[in-house]
């Protein structure tokens, strides 16, 4: 049954909840407000909320400076390449630990975890000069394939998770009917557990999205993703605050839509297996 | 002959030498990494006038932020990565590169490119072994930056060159309510409080090492310096001062806010324009600060161009970097944003030009302030060091900055300026341990 809740506890809950949320979006409406200042608007003390000449020159500059279609094309591509890939691989993986454990699953599975525990810094100039080797430097596959790597762990554990929910029978029965191993995986295993991988989906896109270490240090002009596109208004000697924040909105605003339409899967996706 | 004869003659003799010109120009694509400064977006912006001239070279421009593309072409440079054929890179990197060999000669640029034009002081920063491996982009030394209507309310008048002292009385003169009498760099990093704590203690007779490179943070001169600054910044600054850096504070100046700021030359063009400062027609400049030793407390930086050796494109890369820094070039920013915008500090020439000195109220002492640094001679007591603000050896960011973090912790009240000082100390002395000096 379910907990009796007062009215009042609930109002409580809900404006505790809101305030939460507020306060965590905040800097992100802070940086839309600030996209739609004048500079001298924007470092104005102290700080000017609503009541303002609203202005679209920065997102007029920022266009006439930069080419943003390249970027936005490139983080395209590197975040949906790598997650594409990284299902591929993960997958067949998770299948395997879910469904056929051996009794180094568990060690496998923590040994893929801790590569996350290492600071990306400490194997940059390994990974830097590979890249000079293979020419891969600035080059979205390069870019694309770092990006799968470093989010693997989590595609894999997280549809591993899924997967351990899927009763093993259901897939015994498909065998039992004679179905191969790759018709059980494609036809049986993947179209139930879509709702998981859509949540893997989704937040494999939102991470590869906003991946800063290796897209920045990996490309230069070619290759440069968003993040680049943000970087390049970070400026140390001038106030450009207006302008970065309409760099940054633009550069968050493709995925800001797609986390907003897909809130149900992500949640959805990320609670799932929580409950019993 | 009649005039439009010698026109036509003068015109086919235009073309012909503009076509010799064009048979010889270099080709392919270059990639440029730079900063977002105000001059450098001038400058991606004047692309297509690069172009007019030559339509074979294609440029790709990367900007990044200061950090960012410090450690970008750092290792783009130490791997010979050929990510990028120029880079902007300042006066510290300059020749701790051209000695490992990492940088292109520039000695063979065009005659016209008139190297002798270039600020002496400037030109040896850039320079090893008399070998040009950079050319400067802009130039920036520190000064001071007043308000003219609050000095004159406190009764008192600035110094062309002003002592220690006299900027602690004014400052406490100009100290009311929400306007703060000196606004001083205090976030941790060797270019930021680093940058002004060493020139502030050249002109207080400290330095980094002695002549045997032993670290000098336990000795009086260091020990004046830090409690100087503490007490100025402590009784006089705005609060939360150990997070300011260069933007910080120059958002405070042009809210009204401070009194008093000494920081990079280039700022006076932005304080003093009336688009974004609030105090634009109220700003004057003196020098930096003495203390009567010799030394003032200034610095010296060059935003420079260089051409890495792994660049695959050097001679395309050398005709971008001639361009950009050219008096030709100084003369078309003239023309298109006015002369108060164009880079300023690295030609003799630009001073000597009267339209740019009556443009910009702060030419003189941006040009006094450069030629009183002395990067070879940089303190008051012989050191084994070049560089004013920094010490060029490749161990220096890191330690600067650690040592920039005790003073910033200081600042901030967590420990007191003989802690600091203290700390400074250890760090240095082991951080040279290390290095093996």
């Amino acid at each position: 049954m379910a907990r009796a809740v007062t009215p009042r506890r609930k109002a409580v809950n809900t404006a505790l909840a809101w305030a939460v949320g507020l306060l965590i979006f905040f800097p992100i409406l802070w940086t839309i407000l600030t996209s739609f200042k004048t500079e001298a608007t924007a470092i104005a003390d102290p700080p000017v909320w609503l009541f303002f000449d609203w202005t679209l020159e920065n997102y007029a500059v920022v266009q006439e400076r930069s080419d943003y279609s390249r970027f936005l094309w490139n983080s395209i591509i590197i975040a949906g390449g790598s997650t594409l890939l990284g299902l591929i691989i993960a997958i067949p993986a998770a299948w395997s630990m879910a469904f056929v454990p051996s009794r180094f699953t568990k060690d496998i599975l923590l040994w893929m975890l801790s590569t996350k525990m290492l600071p990306a810094v400490g194997v940059l100039y390994p990974i830097y000069l590979i890249f000079i080797q293979f020419g891969l430097l600035d080059t979205r596959i390069g870019l694309t394939v770092v990006i799968m790597f470093i989010n693997l762990p989590i595609i894999v554990w997280m549809l591993y998770t899924y997967f351990k929910e899927i009763p093993g029978e259901i897939l015994e029965a498909a065998r039992m009917d004679g179905a191969t191993l790759r018709e059980e995986i494609l036809y049986v295993l993947t179209p139930m557990a879509i709702p998981g991988i859509a949540s893997t989906v989704l937040l494999n896109v939102i991470l590869a999205w906003n991946e800063a270490f290796w897209t920045l240090n990996l490309t230069a002009a070619k290759a440069a993703p968003l993040t680049a596109f943000i970087a390049s208004y970070s400026s140390p000697e001038g106030l450009f605050y207006a302008k970065l924040s309409a760099a940054s909105t633009m550069a968050i605003a493709p995925i800001l839509i797609l986390g907003w339409f897909s809130q149900k899967q992500l949640v959805r996706g990320l609670t799932f297996g929580a409950v019993k | 002959m009649s005039f439009r004869t010698s026109l036509g003659l003068a015109s086919a003799l235009a073309v012909a030498a503009s076509m010799a010109a064009h048979a010889q120009t270099p080709s392919g694509t270059i990639t440029i990494a730079t900063v977002n400064n105000g001059d450098m977006i001038r400058m991606q912006g004047l692309t297509s006038e690069f172009n007019a001239q030559y339509p074979d070279i294609k440029v790709e421009w990367v900007t990044l932020e200061e950090n960012v593309l410090r450690s970008r072409v750092t290792q783009d440079v130490a791997t010979k990565g050929g990510q990028f054929d120029v880079m902007t890179i300042g006066t510290y990197e300059v020749p701790i590169w051209g000695e490992n060999g990492w940088l292109v000669s520039l000695n063979d640029l065009p005659a016209e490119w008139d190297a002798d034009d270039i600020l002496p002081a400037i030109r040896s920063g850039l320079t090893v072994d008399g070998e040009l491996y950079a050319a400067p982009f802009y130039a920036e030394s520190s000064m001071v930056m007043y308000r003219t209507d609050l000095m004159e309310a406190a009764g008192l008048t600035m110094p062309e060159a002003p002592t220690w002292e006299f900027i602690r009385e004014a400052a406490e003169a100009m100290t009311e309510g929400d306007v703060y009498g000196i606004c001083l760099r205090g976030k941790a990093g060797w270019g930021e409080n680093m940058a002004l704590l060493s020139a502030m203690g050249n002109s207080f007779g400290a330095r980094w090492f002695d002549e045997d490179w032993q670290a000098q943070f336990d000795t009086e001169q260091w020990a004046n310096t830090i409690n100087f600054y503490m007490d100025l910044m402590t009784n006089y600054g705005p609060p939360g001062a150990a997070n300011n850096g260069f933007n910080e504070n120059l958002s405070l100046f042009q809210q009204g806010k401070c009194g008093m700021w000494i920081d990079a030359t280039v700022a006076a063009s932005f304080v003093t324009n009336p688009n974004d400062s609030t105090v634009a027609d109220k700003v004057g400049f003196a020098l930096a600060p003495d203390n009567g030793l010799g030394k003032r407390g200034n610095w010296l930086w060059a935003w420079s161009l260089a051409v890495p050796a792994g660049s695959q494109q050097t001679e395309a890369a050398k005709a971008f970097v001639a361009w950009a820094t050219s008096k030709e070039y100084t003369a078309l920013v003239a023309e298109k944003e006015g002369w108060a915008n164009v880079p300023p500090g690295t030609r003799q020439s630009l001073y000597d030009n009267a339209e740019y000195t009556s443009a910009a109220s702060f030419a003189d002492m941006t040009l006094r302030s450069i030629n009183s640094a002395d990067p070879t001679q940089p303190t008051v007591d012989p050191v084994p060091y070049t560089g004013v603000q920094f010490v060029a050896i490749p161990e220096f960011a890191g330690f600067a900055t650690e040592v920039g973090q005790e003073f910033a912790n200081a600042l901030a009240g967590q420990q007191s300026a003989e802690q600091a000082l203290e700390r400074a100390q250890a760090v240095t002395t082991d951080a040279m341990e290390a290095a093996g000096y």
